[in-house]
């Protein structure tokens, strides 16, 4: 079967492929299914999310009027929409398609494997992830509604029945995040071993693509930071449930506890979404700058180094929640540090530009959009990280504006970058250029009209998670921004509407995607666009060089593909 | 409304003594923020440009993995490492005079964070809490100007956070805990009070005011409250 084809990929392929829509399509063992099974319930989620936001934003422009389909809403159902849309779109959203879908699809195709080294765990992995979508759904249709205490849960809100009046929907809402843990744990381990065991013959470490390192780091750190949370959310949930006492104070318990568990995790959390997006990047600015990729090893450290300075940074989140004031300057110290590794790749990346051949395609342009958004996102970090900025700026719509500079980019500049460029090799078809660059620019545009006036709101002292901000003396001059804001949100949903409509058409009458459209040298565009099931016929590819060997001075092509043997790749033997 | 592109000038106006301090690391972390994003988007549309893709003109091979290559961005990181530990050296101090070294101080407020409101107790013209003209406040703090005020805050029920914009002072309510800040007021004004934290259906709209008086007015008020 499967499985042990693709264990041992020695075994002839064709033969062995399952047949039948339940078997292919479905429960399906291979990777390239399963990735598109993580795309599809990521998009889904995305629309969810991205409605979610539409209707805050609607609130907060002109609140206690009727939104559009829904009605008026209460502060209740604004908290709920604030908790569901930050949860959604963390665990829902970026999970599933940066690491879900493009690690499932790229790990193997990029290391020259044929599938994953445990198929089933992967098919066991997307299915527990479409338990936990499915449970996470159910959450909004209980009595009660779904969980209101924000995507950070603080207890004791999130503690108690009372303090919410959000009963079932809570428990869901840990048991989808439960659920959802274990599919990414599942998931993280398939690719760590895969990446490991399975690489074709010569491809060292330092050969690897980087989005493949990023993959590994992120899967990592996942793997080395969801523990405690479990951890706590299994307190959190025995206190809601028997009445355990671990975060109520009143019997001993401590809310902070909850923080650091939650903080422990979610602040690696931030670079497990982020790695893949500066990987798909890092991909994609060396193709279209026809240059290798500037400082691949250093990358390759400054990215481990990251990963592991994010394990010490957590409390950055906690300046003020009441934990001794004596510990805020060391974490800091360790946050604004935490800079240093990022300034690395983002240099690197401009520095890739540098006497390049650069041509925008849209693959490139997201990238671009990722690389000059997420400058913003990384300079005003440091505001939030400076312990006596933070005093102020903590919890005001300054951070707001802060993260989705930051995870937008990451999630759907990011995101788009690695779906135009990978499209062709996923679904076969080249998706229309011009609805691509029409798709980059209305999103860039509404993206800086919805969030950069946030910034300002925040200074001006908006604190988050308000449902109604002329209820504050201070804010009512200022709604006009928030209207803005609003007006760009609104555009930014419309705007995705160029994108269905792109890959709609694409599919039912693209242009048939060659095997390597952008003329890459990494190993999955050495496959048939799609790859057939098993990724390659009966001859595996070999490695003999890096990934990033353009415009090698004396060869005839600008590129040089990583398998192409020595002898007819123009240039004397043993080149790397 | 102050210009989108000048942010310091969005900052409310300050009202307490440390404000200031707090202002000026922000705007240290600005003026440095700023100059960096001229130079990576300056680089970074002048390669966008030069280097746009033209016909019979090919690539560099620039591996960027030698030392001699590397360290046109090994400075610039280099830069960022000395600016970052710089920023933290100004903001300790800052740090520790508005969270650390409290002044000593005359009065004391106590201030209870509960679903929606702010409990404010008073200790009377006697300076003393648990004596007998101790006097509770709904969603009202009264100080006098240019005093320390130390505030010991509390929580009944979930996580709130007292937050005076005007003064730069945040501080989580936590039950279970007593927490202690303080601040000092630069101007006689009334100031809004914000929670800064998701508390609940009522968090959207929970807040005080701080009603900041001169001295010869604050003695008034406590004549008129304690005769």
């Amino acid at each position: 079967m499967a499985v042990t084809t693709a264990a041992h990929p020695a075994v002839g392929h064709a033969a062995h492929a399952p047949t039948g829509f339940w078997r292919t399509c479905v429960f399906s063992t291979d990777h390239k299914i399963i990735a598109r099974q993580y795309l599809a319930l990521g998009v889904a989620w995305a629309l969810a999310g991205g409605l979610l936001a539409g209707a805050m934003r609607w609130q907060l422009a002109w609140p206690d009027t009727a939104i559009p389909l829904l009605g008026e809403i209460g502060p209740d159902t604004y908290n709920m929409m604030v908790t569901m849309h930050g949860t959604i779109m963390v665990f829902f959203v970026a999970m599933p398609i940066l690491l879900g879908a493009f690690g499932n699809f790229l790990i193997p195709l990029m290391i020259g494997a044929r599938d994953m080294v445990f198929p089933r765990l992967n098919a066991l992995s997307v299915w527990t992830f479409a338990a936990a979508s499915a449970v996470m759904l159910a959450s909004f249709f209980v009595p009660g509604g779904a969980a209101s205490a924000g995507w950070t849960g603080y207890p004791p809100l999130s503690a108690r029945v009372e303090y919410t009046g959000v009963e079932w929907g809570l428990n869901l809402w840990i048991l989808a995040l439960a659920l959802e843990f274990a599919s990414f744990l599942m998931g993280g381990v398939n690719y760590l071993t895969t990446a490991m065991t399975l690489r074709a013959p010569g491809l060292t470490l330092f050969r690897m693509p980087l989005v493949v390192w990023q993959q590994l780091v992120a899967a990592m750190l996942f793997l080395l930071s969801v523990g405690p949370l479990v951890a706590g959310a299994v307190m959190l949930l025995l206190d809601r449930t028997l009445g355990t006492a671990f975060y109520a104070p009143e019997m001993g318990g401590d809310p902070l506890l909850w923080q650091h568990l939650f903080w422990f995790f979610g602040h690696p959390e931030v670079y497990v979404v982020l790695l893949p997006a500066l990987g798909f990047v890092l991909e994609v600015l060396p193709v279209f700058s026809r240059k290798p990729v500037f400082g691949y090893r250093w990358i390759v450290w400054a990215t481990v180094v990251a990963g592991a300075l994010s394990f010490i940074v957590w409390a950055h989140h906690m300046f003020i929640s009441g934990m001794d004031p004596r510990l805020a300057m060391p974490f800091s110290v360790t946050t604004i540090l935490i800079s240093v590794p990022f300034a690395y790749i983002v240099f690197a990346m401009i520095a890739t530009l540098w006497r390049g051949s650069i041509g925008f395609e849209p693959p490139m342009l997201w990238a671009l959009g990722f690389l000059t958004m997420f400058i913003v996102g990384g300079l005003t970090g440091i505001f939030n990280g400076s312990a006596p900025a933070d005093v102020y700026i903590n919890n005001t719509y300054f951070v707001v504006a802060h993260f989705h500079y930051t995870l937008f980019s990451a999630v759907f500049f990011g995101g788009f970058t690695g779906v135009y460029f990978w499209f062709p090799k996923m679904f076969g078809r080249m998706l229309g250029p011009r609805l691509g660059h029409l798709h980059f620019w209305l999103t860039l545009i509404c993206f800086n009209v919805t969030f950069f006036p946030q910034h300002h709101l925040g200074l001006a002292g908006m604190v988050r998670r308000v449902a109604n901000p002329l209820q504050y003396d201070a804010l009512v001059p200022l709604q006009g921004l928030n209207v803005v804001s609003t007006w760009g949100a609104i555009g930014l949903l419309v705007a995705q509407a160029v994108f269905v409509a792109n890959v709609v058409v694409s599919l039912l009458a693209g242009r048939r995607a060659p095997a390597n459209p952008w003329q890459a040298n990494t190993l999955e565009w050495t496959a048939p666009s799609p790859p057939p099931h098993l990724n390659w016929g009966r001859d595996e590819p070999v490695v003999h060089r890096g990934p990033y060997e353009y415009s090698l001075p004396g060869a005839v092509d600008d590129w040089l593909p990583q398998d192409r043997p020595p002898a007819r790749a123009g240039r004397r033997p043993g080149t790397t | 409304m102050p210009s989108l592109l000048d942010w310091l000038a969005w900052l409310p106006e300050n009202a307490s003594t440390y404000g200031a301090d707090i202002d000026g690391i922000i705007a240290i972390i600005w003026y440095t923020t700023v100059a960096w994003f001229l130079l990576c988007f300056a680089a970074l549309g002048a390669f966008l440009v030069l280097y746009r893709r033209r016909p019979g003109r090919r690539a560099a091979y620039v591996k960027g993995e030698r030392i001699r290559e590397a360290v046109w961005i090994l400075v610039p990181v280099a830069i960022v490492l000395v600016l970052d530990l710089w920023l933290d050296v100004l903001g300790a101090p800052v740090w520790a005079r508005v969270k650390i070294d409290r002044p000593p101080t005359e009065l004391t407020l106590q201030v209870t964070g509960r679903q929606f409101n702010w409990d404010v107790v008073h200790p009377g013209p006697d300076g003393r809490f648990g004596t007998e003209d101790d006097r509770q406040f709904l969603d009202e703090l009264h100080v006098p100007v240019s005093r320390p005020v130390r505030i010991v805050l509390r929580s009944k029920d979930v996580i709130h956070s007292f937050f005076l914009p005007n003064f730069r002072l945040k501080q989580d309510a936590v039950p279970g805990r007593e927490i202690t800040g303080w601040f000092e007021a630069t101007r006689p004004g009334t100031y809004e009070l914000p929670c800064a934290m998701l508390c609940g259906f009522g968090h959207s709209g929970m807040k005080a005011y701080l009603h900041v008086h001169a001295q010869a007015d604050y003695d008034a008020w406590v004549r008129s409250q304690w005769p």
